[in-house]
């Protein structure tokens, strides 16, 4: 990759406020035209790390480069991100086409092509009437979208987007995120999306960084991200997993209580005791007895599929089947995959370990 | 001096006519709630001596607030009126006449709208630099400064006067327009720091970070965002200042007598040596300014302007 494919790099990054380390040695490279979601629960430093990006804060030590080019210390209004506010931050006594303009007024653009440019950028967010109303006069996915034109109209190279969709209820937000990603995807603008909230940062991220604790704990696609989480804390933070305590004895695994699990593929081996993370789904249920045995405490559907909460031996686990399997109170499971941490890092051989030979 | 008290707090009475007026109609209802469902006649009665009290209550109030007020309109337009009568029995504008036929008097009112906007102007100018700094800036001793403004204002201004008197005889500063300017900034000082610092305040500071973000220096960011958010509650600071600077006698009459002689403080002189309906008359003029301010803020200013832009956190 050459230095120019990267649109964003932040190296060796640190913060401190108020006497705490917000932000800790942070590394991050985003390329050009991606969309990167800083993922993290609050106080991870993700907030902190996004107002460096866009100027509203200088690092302590490190430094952030925009194409190469290296901006640490340039203040906002000097360097070329544009930010989404969270709570919009557009200006109420200024109307919709006025907040837009703004910042081409001050470029002392003609006024022709001020209007042509606001036009063309709420004609791509969708908002073509209430050119004219105030911010409090439109609704909040309205006042959503004259933010992100704001932010677009000056054709930043990087778009920053601070929890953008946190003040929208439920069914808007998968809306918004979705014409959020399809107009980054159109005019290909390098981009970074601070959220809490994984469902939102797995379906339109190209990469995702999980934060802990101001680092980066991991930074990979949504699919490497959910499959293979480095560590237990994203693990944890991702989607469900079930960890247990366990050994790996020949054909798979044995948790405390003398339980042994059949198992499929293992990411690694070797003596001692193991972190095991299994992904609900990984959890195969028959009625047969095959594997361990395991009462089933609930059941709850889901739609195309249900989740069973089960017990084996001292051990709780959830499971995904299919809704076609018949209720039962005993059932006998094994796992067609599991990871394996030690001191919280994902161990992993070059190919999967089968267990079975 | 009593006639003085008169004019100078006839704006405040008026305003807080306004505001007790709503306060207490607005408990009326409430004092006819505690009615028992057990014993309806006795809650009937007391509810009945509840509203009579109330009814007693606002009219004493009225009486109170607007008599003084009501006496003063009348005294300006009659003739000779004594105590056994209820009423005056002519009618005249020989006060009005009086008043604006005097040169001297002409001369304070010329004053008085002289240095009011130019102490208003001025305070803006300083204090609203302050205000900002109070509002966004961490500083080490921000309390103690906020709290020391108030200060000013607690203990009876005199005393910091008759001290100031001498620092100013020091300076060269007594019986210059200089002086009084500076003596009447005093006042309104407190005004024009609190009201503009709790407006900075209430602005979101991402409203600031997001006119920086479009290309906005700092400067701009203030006259194009800060500044006209804000700007409501400047202007109730203002018109404050103003009507502090308009009504301040003491300090005005220890620093420019006798060069500079303001409607508040012709007011001394008046009571000694005019007639009574000049007083009058002069009382009311002197008035004029509060009301209208007043009235004008209540209409203008108080309105849902501000508080519909701040829908958006």
């Amino acid at each position: 990759m050459s230095a120019t494919d990267i649109g964003l790099d932040l190296q060796h990054v640190s913060k401190d406020l108020g006497g705490r380390t917000i932000v800790d040695d942070l590394q991050l490279d985003v390329r050009t035209g991606e969309l990167t979601c800083l993922l993290g629960p609050s106080g991870c430093g993700k907030t902190t790390t996004l107002r460096m990006i866009g100027g509203f804060l200088v690092p302590d030590r490190g430094r952030v480069l925009i194409s190469g080019q290296d901006v640490t210390t340039l203040s906002p209004d000097k360097r070329p991100t544009a930010m989404v506010f969270q709570n919009y931050a557009l200006w109420p006594h200024m109307t919709v086409f006025k907040n837009v303009a703004f910042g081409l007024r001050l470029r002392k653009l003609p006024k022709a092509e001020v209007k042509e440019r606001v036009e063309g950028v709420l004609d791509l967010v969708g908002l073509t009437h209430h050119v004219h109303s105030y911010p409090a006069r439109i609704s909040g996915g309205e006042q959503q979208r004259v933010a992100l034109a704001r932010a677009l109209v000056l054709e930043p190279k990087v778009l920053l987007l601070d929890e953008p969709l946190s003040n929208l209820d439920a069914k808007l937000r998968v809306r918004v995120r979705e014409d959020i990603r399809e107009i980054q995807q159109r005019i290909g603008i390098t981009t970074v999306f601070v959220t809490h909230d994984q469902d939102e940062a797995l379906s339109i991220s190209d990469r995702i960084a999980v934060m802990s604790g101001g680092k980066v704990e991991q930074y990979a696609d949504a699919r490497s991200l959910y499959r293979e989480p480095a560590t237990t804390f994203v693990a944890g933070f991702v989607g469900t997993m079930n960890t247990y305590e366990a050994t790996v004895v020949p054909g798979g695994v044995a948790l405390a209580g003398d339980l042994v699990v059949p198992c499929g593929d293992l990411s690694a081996t070797g003596d001692g005791v193991w972190e095991v993370g299994v992904r609900p789904e990984d959890v195969r249920v028959s009625l047969d007895d095959a594997g361990a045995a395991a009462d089933v405490l609930r059941e709850v559907p889901r739609g195309h599929y249900k989740e069973l909460v089960l017990r084996a031996g001292p051990h709780e686990l959830r499971a995904f089947v299919g809704s076609d399997l018949p209720p039962a109170d005993r059932v006998s499971i094994s796992f067609a995959r599991a990871l394996l941490y030690r001191d919280g890092v994902l161990h992993r051989s070059a190919t999967p370990v089968p267990a079975h030979s | 001096m009593g006639k003085r008290a008169h004019g100078q707090t006839l704006g405040v009475a008026v305003m807080s006519a306004i505001e007790s007026e709503g306060v207490v109609l607005g408990g009326l209802p409430e004092a006819q709630l505690p009615a028992a469902p057990l014993r309806p006649r006795r809650a009937v009665v007391r509810g009945a001596a509840h509203r009579i009290a109330g009814v007693v209550f606002i009219v004493c109030l009225l009486v109170f607030m607007i008599g003084p007020i009501a006496w003063l309109a009348l005294r300006a337009f009659s003739g000779l009126w004594q105590y056994p009568q209820l009423y005056p029995k002519d009618w005249t504008l020989s006060g009005w006449r009086q008043v604006f036929n005097d040169p001297n008097l002409r001369h304070s009112m010329r004053l008085s709208f002289e240095f009011a906007p130019i102490v208003t102007a001025a305070s803006t100018v300083i204090c609203l630099p302050a205000a900002y700094a109070f509002s966004r800036y961490r500083f080490p001793g921000r309390r103690f400064l906020l709290i020391s403004l108030f200060a000013t204002n607690a203990f009876p201004k005199i005393g910091l006067y008759i001290s100031m008197a001498g620092v100013f005889y020091s300076l060269n500063l007594m019986g210059t327009f200089l002086g009084v300017v500076i003596v009447q900034l005093i006042g309104t000082v407190v005004f024009m720091t609190w009201i503009p610092a709790a407006a900075f305040s209430a602005i979101p500071r991402s409203l600031e970070e997001a006119a920086r973000d479009v290309g906005a220096g700092p400067l701009r960011v203030f006259f194009r965002v800060t500044f006209p958010l804000a700007a409501p509650a400047i202007l109730v600071a203002m018109i404050l200042s103003f009507l502090a600077s308009f009504d301040e006698a003491q300090g005005t009459f220890l620093v420019g007598v006798p060069n500079y002689i303001t409607m508040p403080t012709e007011m001394y002189t008046l009571v000694l040596n005019y007639p009574e309906q000049v007083a009058a008359v002069f009382s009311i003029l002197l008035a004029i300014p509060s009301v209208v301010l007043m009235a004008f803020a209540r209409k203008h200013v108080m309105g849902g302007r501000l508080a519909e832009g701040f829908q958006l956190r």
